[in-house]
C-alpha cells in the first residue's frame, strides 16, 4: 500500500516548467503604421494580402516578364 | 497560404554582395553584424559557386529547439521570430543553427554579447507592425507593407528568390527544365525538409529532364 501510495505520487505532480514571457505579435496582413505600404491590398484581409504575396513573388520570374509566351 | 521560402540559385549567384548590403541598408543592421552573407565555395577556380545565405525558416528550427528561454515561435506564414525582450543572449541557437544565421552584436561593454539578431524575412517582430520600436529591434517589417525581402526583391540576376513557397518553386522549377541543369539548392533539404511524396519536386523533375 505505501509503494502504491509513493508509486502514485508523482502522477499529481505539477508541470514546472515556466511560461515563456515571448509576446504575441500581429499578423502580417494588418499593414504597418507607416506612409511605405503598396497599395493593391486591404489591411486585416488575409486572401488579399495573400494575393498580393504571390503576386509580388511571380514578379521574380523574368521568363514571364521578359519573354514573350509560346 | 504556403510557407514563405529562400531559394538561391548558384548558377546565378554572381557574388556580388548586392543582397548583403540590402539587408544592411534596410534594417540598418549595426557593424559585425551579418544577417545575410555570401559563401563561395571553390573560389578562384574554375567552376566556383557562390550561394547568399541566412537564415532559412527552417520547417523543424533546431533554435527553435535548443532556446533556453523560448524566445522563438514561428509566424502563420512559417517565418521563425525571435523576442529579443526574452532573449539572454546565451549562444545555443548559434550551436545549433546548421547555417550560422544567428549573430550576436560585440557592441557591449567588455566585449559583452549582445541580444541574438538574425534573418526575419523582412518580418519584424512581435512588436506592432512598421512601428518604431519594431524597426529598431528588428528593422523593416516589408511584409506587412505587402512587400518581399528586400534582398531578394534587389538580387540583379534573381539568383536569390524569396516568398511564397510554391510561387518560387515553380520560377525555379522553370529555370531548371529551361537551362537543363542546376537543380541542386544547397540547405534545401536541410532547412524544408526532404521531399514527400506527391508533386515531384524540382530537382527530381529536373534530374529526369
Amino acid at each position: 500500500m505505501l509503494a502504491l501510495s509513493l508509486a502514485l505520487g508523482a502522477c499529481g505532480e505539477k508541470a514546472q516548467t515556466a511560461p515563456s514571457a515571448r509576446k504575441p505579435d500581429s499578423k502580417a496582413w494588418d499593414a504597418a503604421q507607416n506612409p511605405f505600404v503598396v497599395p493593391g491590398w486591404k489591411s486585416g484581409d488575409k486572401a488579399s494580402w495573400e494575393s498580393q504575396m504571390r503576386n509580388r513573388a511571380a514578379g521574380q520570374n523574368e521568363y514571364s516578364n521578359a519573354m514573350p509566351r509560346q | 497560404m504556403a510557407r514563405m521560402k529562400f531559394i538561391c540559385d548558384s548558377e546565378r549567384c554572381i557574388e556580388c554582395n548586392g543582397c548583403v548590403t540590402a539587408c544592411k541598408a534596410e534594417h540598418d543592421i549595426p557593424w559585425g553584424v551579418n544577417r545575410r552573407r555570401v559563401v563561395t565555395l571553390n573560389d578562384g577556380v574554375p567552376g566556383e559557386r557562390s550561394i547568399s545565405v541566412a537564415c532559412m525558416h527552417c520547417s523543424d528550427a533546431p533554435c527553435m529547439a535548443v532556446c533556453p528561454v523560448d524566445c522563438f515561435y514561428r509566424t502563420d506564414e512559417g517565418v521563425v521570430l525571435h523576442d529579443k525582450d526574452v532573449c539572454i543572449g546565451c549562444g545555443y541557437c548559434s550551436y545549433a543553427c546548421p547555417f550560422g544565421a544567428p549573430q550576436f552584436p560585440g557592441t557591449g561593454t567588455f566585449g559583452m554579447r549582445g541580444k541574438m539578431d538574425k534573418c526575419t524575412f523582412c518580418a519584424g517582430g512581435p512588436e506592432t507592425n512598421g512601428s518604431q520600436a519594431e524597426f529598431e529591434k528588428y528593422g523593416r517589417n516589408r511584409l506587412s507593407e505587402g512587400k518581399l525581402p528586400a534582398c531578394a526583391e534587389m538580387c540583379s540576376t534573381k539568383a536569390l528568390l524569396g516568398g511564397d513557397g510554391d510561387v518560387v518553386a515553380d520560377i525555379f522549377r522553370t529555370r531548371v527544365l529551361s537551362r537543363g541543369k542546376g537543380s541542386e539548392v544547397w540547405g534545401w533539404g536541410t532547412a524544408y525538409g526532404k521531399p514527400t511524396t506527391g508533386t515531384p519536386k524540382p530537382e527530381e523533375k529536373a534530374t529526369k529532364s
